[in-house]
C-alpha cells in the first residue's frame, strides 16, 4: 500500500517536472531563436539551419539597425509613447479610483456603471477609427491648423488611447482595501483630500499601483494597431511606433507574408532582411527583459489582491 | 385627561386651546427636509476636491470611449453619396445588408469564425492553466519554480507584432527559397501536408500553382490556422492565466493532502478530492468570466495574420472586427462604413449579453463578482 503511493506520487512528480520543462522551454525558444537568427551568418538563414544556436557568425544585421537613423527615430517615439503615456494613463486613473473608493461619493453606483460599461460594451472599430480622426482635427484646430497631419500623432496616441477600465477597478479595490482609520487619523493631522491619496492611499497601495502602471506600460509599448492606423492615415511615417516599423520592414523586406519581396526593400536580399528583422524583434523587446524581473514579483501580488471583489 | 389621538409623533395636544399643533420634531424634521437639496449641494461644494478628482477620467471616457457609441448612430444612416453628412435616416436597412442582403454570406462567415475561434480557445486555453497551476504546486525547490515562472509569464508582455513575426517565421512552410521554419520542420515528420512537402506528384500533373501564397507557411493555412491560432495563444496567455489558480492551489493547507495520504489515497485521488473542491470556485469563476468574454477575439493578431482575402487562412481567419475594419477601408470606406458598424454592434451586443449574463451568474454561484 505504502509502495504504491509512493509510486503513484513519483509518476506524477516526474510528469509535472517534464511538463514545465518542456512548456517553460517553449515559452522562451522563440526569443532564443530570434536571438541566435539574428547573429547567425545570412547563407545559414536563408537555407534554415538555425535551430538554437547560432550558425556561422555575423554582426553586420546588428550593425545596420544600431545604425539605422530611422529606427532610434521610431524607437524614440516608442519611449514617449509609453512614458508620457503611461503617466497619463496613470494621473486619471488614480485619481479617479481614489474618487470612486470613497463611499461618500454621490452617484457612486452611476460612476462605477459608466466605467463598467466600456467593459462590456464597446463602440468596435469602425467608430473608434472615426472618432480618432475628428479628434485629430480638434486637436489640429486648437493649434490653428485646418489638417489633422498638422498634429504629431504621438500626441493623439498618448492622450486618446490606452484606456482600461479593468485598471482602474484594480486600483479602486486596492484602494477600498486601505483601513478608513488611518485616513481618518490623517485627517485629524489636518491632511487635505489631495494629501490623503499621496501620503496614505498611494504607499498603502504600492503592489497594485506598480503593476497596474506595468500593464499601462506594456501595453503602450506593444500597441500596434491603432498606432498604425492613425499615423498611416495621415501618411505620417516618422511618428511611427517601433511596432509599426517592425511589421513594415518585415512585409517589405521578407518573405513572411508575401511570396516576393517587395520593390521598396531597405537592404540587399532576403537572408538580410529576415536577419535585421530578427534584430529588430530582439532590441525591442530590451526593455521589457530588463524591467520584467524587477517587477515580476509585484504583479503575482497585485493580480491576486485587486482580482476579485468580494 | 389623555392624548385623544396617537399622533404624537408629529402632532401635540394642546389642552387649553382642545386643539392640535404640528410637534416640534415634526418642524425640524421639516426644515430639514425643505433643506435637503441645500445640505446636499453644500456637501457636494465641501467635497469638491473628490468630485474634481473624477473629472479628468469622465472626460477622458466620454470623449474617447462614448463619443464612438454615440457615432454608432451612423449604422442607422444610409446614403449613396460618399459624404457622411449626406446620409438619411434609414432604420435598419444596413443591418439587412449586412445579416441577409449583399454582405451576409461575408458576414456569417465571420461571426461563425468568431465564435469557433473563441470556442477553440476556451476549450483548449482554459484548462492548460489550471495544469500548470497544478503542476506548480508539485516543484518543492523555490528557486526551479521561480524560473520556471519567469519563463512562462514572460510571452504575456512580447507584443503582438512579435508574436506573429516569430510564429510566421517558425512555421514557415515549403518556401520556393528552401528556409522552412524550425516547427514546420518537426510537423512535416508528422503530416503529410503539401504545404509541408512542397506539391504532390498529382498536382504537378494536374499543373496546380504552388509557388504562390499556399506555400507561405502554415499560418497562412486554411488547415492548420486555428489550431496554430490556439496554440500561439496558449504561448502567450497560459503561463500568466496560471497565476490566479496558482494562488488557489497554494491555499490548500497542507493538513488537508496529509489527512488524504493517511487515509490512503495515492497522488490522483488526492487530486480529485483534495485539490479540486479547493480551488473548485475560482475555476467556476473564472470560466465563467471566459465565458462572458467569448466574443471578445483578440482583433489585433488576427489583422496581421489575414494580410489579404486571397490568403489560404482568410476563411477561417477573418472575425467579425477585422471584416468591418476591412470593408471600411480602402476603396469604398465612407460607404461601408455602416455596415462595418453594425456587424460590429451585433457581435459586441451579444457579447455584452454573454458578459452581464455571466456576471449574474458568478454572483449567485459564489457571492464573487468581478464588477
Amino acid at each position: 500500500m505504502k509502495r504504491k503511493m509512493e509510486i503513484s506520487e513519483l509518476i506524477f512528480k516526474i510528469i509535472a517536472y517534464v511538463f514545465l520543462i518542456v512548456f517553460a522551454v517553449m515559452c522562451v525558444y522563440p526569443l532564443i531563436f530570434a536571438l541566435s537568427s539574428m547573429f547567425s551568418s545570412y547563407d545559414a538563414l536563408g537555407e534554415g539551419k538555425v535551430i538554437l544556436w547560432p550558425v556561422g557568425f555575423q554582426s553586420t544585421a546588428m550593425k545596420f539597425v544600431l545604425s539605422s537613423g530611422r529606427f532610434w527615430i521610431m524607437y524614440a517615439n516608442t519611449l514617449f509613447v509609453t512614458f508620457v503615456g503611461t503617466i497619463w494613463c496613470m494621473v486619471y486613473s488614480i485619481l479617479g479610483a481614489y474618487a470612486l473608493s470613497k463611499k461618500r461619493l454621490m452617484g457612486r453606483h452611476g460612476w462605477n456603471f459608466f466605467l463598467v460599461f466600456t467593459m462590456w460594451f464597446s463602440a468596435g472599430i469602425v467608430p473608434t477609427f472615426i472618432n480618432y480622426q475628428q479628434t485629430g482635427q480638434v486637436m489640429a484646430a486648437l493649434v490653428g491648423q485646418s489638417d489633422a497631419s498638422a498634429i504629431d500623432m504621438k500626441w493623439l496616441i498618448v492622450i486618446a488611447m490606452g484606456m482600461n477600465a479593468t485598471n482602474i477597478i484594480l486600483l479602486r479595490n486596492s484602494f477600498e482595501g486601505v483601513p478608513s482609520e488611518i485616513e481618518e487619523a490623517a485627517r485629524i493631522d489636518g491632511a487635505t483630500e489631495l494629501q490623503v491619496l499621496f501620503n496614505v492611499y498611494i504607499p498603502m497601495s504600492k503592489a497594485t499601483i506598480a503593476t497596474v502602471a506595468l500593464f499601462f506600460g506594456i501595453s503602450r509599448w506593444n500597441g500596434y494597431f491603432w498606432a498604425y492606423k492613425v499615423t498611416n492615415d495621415v501618411g505620417q511615417n516618422y511618428s511611427w511606433p517601433v511596432q509599426v516599423y517592425i511589421r513594415d520592414f518585415m512585409e517589405k523586406n521578407t518573405s513572411l507574408t508575401s511570396s516576393f519581396v517587395s520593390e521598396e526593400a531597405d537592404v540587399a536580399n532576403e537572408a538580410v532582411g529576415t536577419a535585421v528583422t530578427y534584430a529588430l524583434v530582439v532590441f525591442s523587446m530590451i526593455p521589457i527583459l530588463i524591467i520584467y524581473p524587477f517587477i515580476q514579483k509585484y504583479f503575482a501580488k497585485g493580480v491576486n489582491m485587486g482580482g476579485v471583489k468580494e | 385627561m389623555s392624548k385623544l389621538l396617537k399622533y404624537d409623533d408629529f402632532l401635540e395636544y394642546d389642552e387649553a386651546t382642545g386643539s392640535y399643533s404640528m410637534s416640534q420634531e415634526q418642524k425640524v424634521r421639516d426644515e430639514t427636509e425643505r433643506n435637503r437639496w441645500k445640505t446636499t449641494g453644500f456637501t457636494l461644494l465641501k467635497d469638491w476636491r473628490l468630485y474634481l478628482m473624477l473629472v479628468p477620467m469622465i472626460v477622458v471616457y466620454v470623449l474617447w470611449k462614448y463619443m464612438p457609441m454615440y457615432s454608432l448612430t451612423a449604422a442607422f444612416r444610409y446614403g449613396t453619396e460618399d459624404v457622411p453628412t449626406d446620409r438619411f435616416w434609414s432604420g435598419i436597412s444596413s443591418f439587412e445588408t449586412v445579416l441577409v442582403r449583399n454582405y451576409s454570406s461575408a458576414f456569417w462567415m465571420a461571426f461563425r469564425n468568431t465564435f469557433v475561434i473563441a470556442f477553440y480557445g476556451l476549450l483548449f486555453g482554459f484548462p492548460m492553466p489550471i495544469i500548470l497551476a497544478i503542476f506548480f504546486n508539485e516543484v518543492r525547490s523555490n528557486v526551479a519554480r521561480s524560473i520556471m515562472q519567469v519563463c512562462v509569464y514572460l510571452p504575456k508582455f512580447i507584443s503582438t507584432v512579435i508574436v506573429t513575426t516569430l510564429a510566421l517565421a517558425l512555421f514557415r512552410g515549403d518556401a520556393a527559397g528552401g528556409s522552412q521554419g524550425v516547427l514546420s520542420k518537426l510537423f512535416g515528420v508528422l503530416s503529410k501536408s503539401p504545404i509541408l512537402h512542397g506539391p504532390t506528384d498529382a498536382m504537378k500533373a494536374e499543373g496546380v500553382n504552388f509557388t504562390g501564397r499556399l506555400s507561405l507557411g502554415l499560418l497562412y493555412s486554411a488547415e492548420y490556422f486555428r489550431a496554430l491560432y490556439v496554440v500561439t495563444g496558449l504561448w502567450e496567455h497560459a503561463g500568466y492565466d496560471s497565476i490566479v489558480f496558482f494562488a488557489a492551489v497554494i491555499a490548500v493547507s497542507p493538513t488537508s493532502y496529509e489527512a488524504a495520504q493517511i487515509d490512503g489515497a495515492g497522488k490522483m485521488a488526492q487530486m480529485r478530492y483534495v485539490v479540486l473542491p479547493s480551488i473548485l470556485s475560482t475555476v467556476i469563476i473564472m470560466l465563467i468570466m471566459k465565458i462572458g468574454s467569448l466574443l471578445s477575439v483578440g482583433y489585433e493578431k488576427i489583422y496581421l495574420l489575414t494580410p489579404s482575402e486571397t490568403y489560404g487562412n482568410y476563411k477561417v481567419a477573418e472575425v467579425v472586427s477585422t471584416w468591418a475594419n476591412r470593408i471600411s477601408t480602402g476603396g469604398s470606406a465612407q460607404k461601408n462604413q455602416p455596415y462595418g458598424m453594425a456587424a460590429e454592434m451585433l457581435n459586441n451586443l451579444i457579447g455584452m449579453v454573454l458578459v452581464i449574463g455571466a456576471n449574474k451568474i458568478a454572483r449567485k454561484v459564489s457571492d464573487v463578482s468581478l464588477y
